[in-house]
């Protein structure tokens, strides 16, 4: 439990801070409105900051849990507890019907469409006669406790930092495992995350909700707190005010939220405070310095404060974990069989437009075999491992797993029946350490879902994970670096380290896309013998590869493409006489 | 049902030349402009406060901005600090919005003629623009395109906030372009509204020759596509950026001047067209001109026939119409993008 310490001392500072005697109230209602802040910030740094999607509409949500409860108390006398899980559920609604239409927009369409309904929302709120148009709607009544009502804003204060706490551990839970996995890998494009199996569609979906969820949260603790709702809270303007506090706080990090949404709404109080006694109160100087001051931190910070200031830390809390070797998950039922082709491609053929990158292709890869895909560069290798994973579909011909079609399949639906891969240009999540990234490998193999992981019900579940990834870690090599950030490996190492997280996967056959290029000799050869291995254990592998003495020595088949089409198949030693194939490296004479 | 195509022409006309500056600075800068509005605003005000024989705040603002870019300029070079590289740094910085602040106490006066006016105010916002980027933007030109638009946001703020220091909160309007009005039957023109359409198309035109014909519009053109590729064939992308942000800066004042006879601006109005410019940009997927004008005309259009129809809902049908086409845009081009940092 020592990483929970910070939090723990954390929580008592914050619960010590409204008994200290002679505290302002207005400190304590600044504090309530950083919580508040903090709440939708939170939510951004999991859907801005770790998955990669932008939105500025999540003022628009925090209206949605604010009116819903304004309306439900004041005009139908709900009790603003029982109304709690409907303002959730409407926000969450709300963000599935926008979610669904925006979540698939794509780079820069996606941010650019949430500040469009952010703004539509906000005209719409302000326009609408149930929810009072401009002035809103007052006279909501405050929380209470039984008869304790928590109107002043040092009772509220607990309300709004127990959810801010409780938000933060949920979060941190959440982001640490099986789920929170594939969320963080969504950030480096969909095509590694698909590989493993995940869906990233829906991945994408619960982050959004979740956000809003906590934006709604924030909203229904504000509509109580102000004890009024109106629009102006939940315009664009706040929408990309909000997006501003996690950037200015670290947009990756969970506390980068609450640290940001206290500097913001701090330095914003401060100036409004101050300045009119420095210059005489002209103006709306506070939002010019507010402005200025801004665009100076993030000069000095473009990561933000939180990672600044931990980088400044003494102490540094460091993650050293060692997973339970002893766990086992089941593997999956070996079906292979000598002699029967376990892979087979029939006059695959890929067009982009006019170009044919693979022109009616056709190979088998037998069970315990590993055959090496070569060829001069541009010859079709890589488009042939998109056409086999699913990441492309062919323009015609078959491809088949064990006499089942697999041409048409997703990339998921491909893991699933047992091939896995790695990629030629690595895709490893950089700021997730090597255990977490192999671990991802695994992501089929696991079930625990995002509420389990967020209650910590899932640790059986991801134990096991963590042990299967760790073996596989052991396997090639690398347990001496299992804790360290994947991006501060050497090139080579991570290339090893993508074909552990491909082993994760269980698959029956491998497919490698330059595995040894940026190894040393002695890693060559390691890397071969670990093929070896596997292939005695009863897995296919097919590789591109472009150093031919390791090729040579390792593949039992080669298989050679050039411009698209194969020009020859056979032994190591046939393709190595083979005319066609020294025409095509060396030219016409050589 | 004319009139109104005709009104939603006049402010489509605005919205297209605000959309192409943004287009402009996005594809180069990769800077979502959300100060354009402030581009807007500054223009048509200074134009008022200039007509009513005064000197605006915005002038000042572009020396002080000045000296700050100055200093910034020599402290980044610290390293290498020579003789030239001072004295540019000064001309640029220092000697220029002096010179132009001078020029407007020189001619400032109720009578002045209104080119006279236009091209103090389209100077002083110009000289905002660059040193805009300069300061806010130019230090951290590599970052990712959210730290980029956070920083676009706190310049917003700022200029807004000066905005209303300089202009005060009531509303301003300036002096007709052209007082003259035609009627071609249904039709009324008035002359001010001429002006827009003839300003804008000439302002495409220039915009199209530019990026086509000069060699800078090209070394925009290429920065825009890639920014390393430009760089290593000898652009210098920062000189890129400042023209980009030069550009949109007196594409904004124009625009600014061309409505504030026709509508009264106050100092937080450009934002909000602004932001309409930009649906027009997205719409135009940030990269096509034609394509954006051809939108903002739409937008026009949609504004105006939704503010007589159901003029309650009217920001929220022009707001919404963006959400179909991105969903086409997105279907249509399922681009395989994978975020860099």
């Amino acid at each position: 439990m020592a990483e929970r310490l910070p939090v723990v001392v954390f929580t008592l500072v914050m619960a010590a801070i409204p008994f200290i005697p002679g505290i302002p109230p207005f400190w304590i209602v600044l504090l309530d409105n950083i919580g508040l802040a903090a709440l939708v910030a939170m939510g951004l740094v999991l859907l801005t900051g770790v998955g990669g999607l932008t939105s500025f509409g999540q003022a628009a949500f925090c209206g949605f849990g604010a009116y819903t409860t304004a309306v439900l108390t004041t005009a139908y006398g709900f009790s603003p507890w029982l109304t709690l899980p409907l303002s959730l559920i409407v926000s969450g609604i709300a963000a599935v019907a926008l979610g669904l239409i925006t979540v698939r927009l794509s780079g820069h369409y996606l941010p650019l469409g949430t500040i469009a309904w952010g703004l539509g929302l906000f005209y719409l709120f302000s326009k609408l006669e149930f929810l009072g148009r401009n002035d809103g709607i007052s006279g909501i009544p405050p929380l209470a406790i039984g008869s304790f009502k928590l109107i002043d804003p040092a009772a509220i204060y607990f309300a709004i930092w127990i959810a801010v706490i409780l938000c933060a551990v949920l979060t941190m839970n959440l982001l640490d495992s099986r789920t929170g996995r594939a969320i963080r890998a969504l950030r480096r494009g969909h095509v590694a995350a698909e590989a493993f199996g995940v869906q990233t569609p829906r991945a994408k979906l619960l982050v959004f909700i979740y956000a809003a969820v906590l934006a709604g949260l924030s909203g229904w603790l504000y509509a109580h707190f102000q004890r009024a709702a109106n629009p102006t809270p939940f315009g664009a303007q706040a929408g990309i005010e909000y997006l501003f506090l996690a950037v200015v706080g670290g947009a990756g990090y969970v506390w980068g939220g609450v640290l940001g949404a206290a500097i913001v709404v701090a330095l914003k109080e401060i100036l409004q405070g101050y300045l009119p006694y420095l210059f005489h109160g002209e103006g709306q100087l506070e939002i010019i310095v507010f402005g200025i001051l801004l665009v100076a931190l993030l000069q000095l910070a473009p990561s933000g404060a939180w990672p600044w200031l931990m980088a400044r830390l003494p102490l540094k809390p460091s993650r050293k974990r060692r997973p339970d070797l002893s766990l086992a998950l089941p593997r999956r039922a070996n079906v292979a069989t000598r002699g029967n082709a376990l892979l087979s491609i029939d006059h695959a053929r890929k067009q982009f437009g006019g170009v044919i990158a693979v022109n009616d292709v056709s190979f088998d890869v037998k069970p315990r075999e590993i055959v090496a895909l070569i060829g001069p560069n541009g010859a079709g290798k890589s488009t042939t491992f998109n056409l086999i994973t699913g990441v492309l579909a062919a323009s015609d011909g078959t491809i088949s797993l064990y006499g089942r079609r697999i041409d048409n399949a997703p990339p998921q639906e491909v893991t699933k029946l047992g091939i896995s891969r790695t990629f030629q240009h690595v895709k490893l999540v950089p700021d997730m350490s090597v255990l977490e990234n192999v671990t991802l490998g695994a992501h089929l193999r696991g079930t625990a879902g995002a509420l389990a992981s967020m209650f910590r019900l899932d640790r059986a579940d991801e134990a096991g994970l963590l042990a299967e990834a760790a073996r596989q870690i052991e396997r090639v090599g690398l347990t001496a670096h299992m804790n360290a950030t994947a991006g501060s490996l050497p090139l080579g190492q991570q290339r090893i380290v993508e074909i552990a997280r491909a082993l994760c996967a269980d698959p029956m056959l491998l497919l490698l896309d330059e595995p040894a290029a940026g190894l040393r000799h002695m890693e060559k050869q390691r890397l071969a013998s670990l093929l070896r291995d596997l292939r005695s254990g009863g897995m296919s592998v097919l590789l591109v590869e472009h150093d031919m003495g390791f090729v040579m020595d390792l593949a039992d088949r080669v298989v050679v493409l050039d411009f698209g089409t194969r020009i020859a198949e056979g032994t190591p030693e046939a393709i190595r006489t083979n005319p066609a194939v020294i025409r095509a490296y060396l030219g016409a004479t050589a | 049902m004319l009139f109104l195509l005709q009104d939603g022409i006049t402010n489509g006309a605005i919205y297209a030349l605000l959309g192409l500056a943004l287009v402009l600075v996005f594809a180069v800068t990769r800077v979502i402009l959300i100060p354009q509005g402030e581009f807007v605003t500054y223009g048509a005000l200074t134009y008022a406060t200039l007509s009513s024989g005064h000197v605006p705040g915005t002038a000042r603002l572009a020396v002080a901005m000045g000296i700050a870019a100055f200093c910034l300029d020599l402290f980044m070079r610290r390293r290498s600090l020579h003789a030239a590289l001072v004295a540019r740094a000064l001309a640029v910085n220092i000697l220029m919005p002096v010179a132009i602040l001078a020029s407007t106490y020189w001619f400032v006066g109720p009578q002045n003629p209104a080119f006279l006016n236009i091209g103090l105010s389209l100077l002083i916002v110009a000289a905002i623009g660059l040193f805009l980027y300069r300061l806010a933007f130019q230090p951290i030109a590599n970052a990712s395109v959210l730290v980029l638009l956070i920083a676009a946001v706190g310049s917003h703020l700022a200029l807004q906030g000066f905005g209303l220091l300089f202009f005060g909160a009531e509303g301003q309007r300036g002096p007709p372009l052209w007082n003259a009005a035609f009627t071609i039957p249904p039709l009324h023109f008035s002359g001010q509204s001429v002006a827009v359409y003839a300003v804008t198309v000439v302002l495409i035109v220039l915009l199209w020759l530019f990026f086509g014909f000069t060699l800078y519009g090209k070394a925009l053109r290429a920065t825009a596509v890639n920014r390393l590729g430009a760089r290593l064939v000898g652009i210098r992308t920062t000189l890129s950026g400042q023209i980009a942000f030069l550009l949109a800066a007196v594409i904004g004042a124009i625009s600014g001047i061309l409505i504030v006879p026709i509508t009264t601006l106050y100092y937080d109005t450009g934002f909000l067209i602004g932001l309409k410019g930009f649906v027009a940009a997205i719409i135009g997927g940030l990269v096509s001109y034609p394509l954006t004008a051809v939108a903002a005309l739409l937008v026009g259009g949609v504004e105006a026939f939704s503010s007589f129809y159901a003029s309650n809902f009217k920001e929220v049908i022009v707001f919404t119409l963006i959400i179909p086409v991105l969903l086409l845009r997105s279907l249509a081009a399922p681009a395989v993008e994978e975020e860099k940092d």
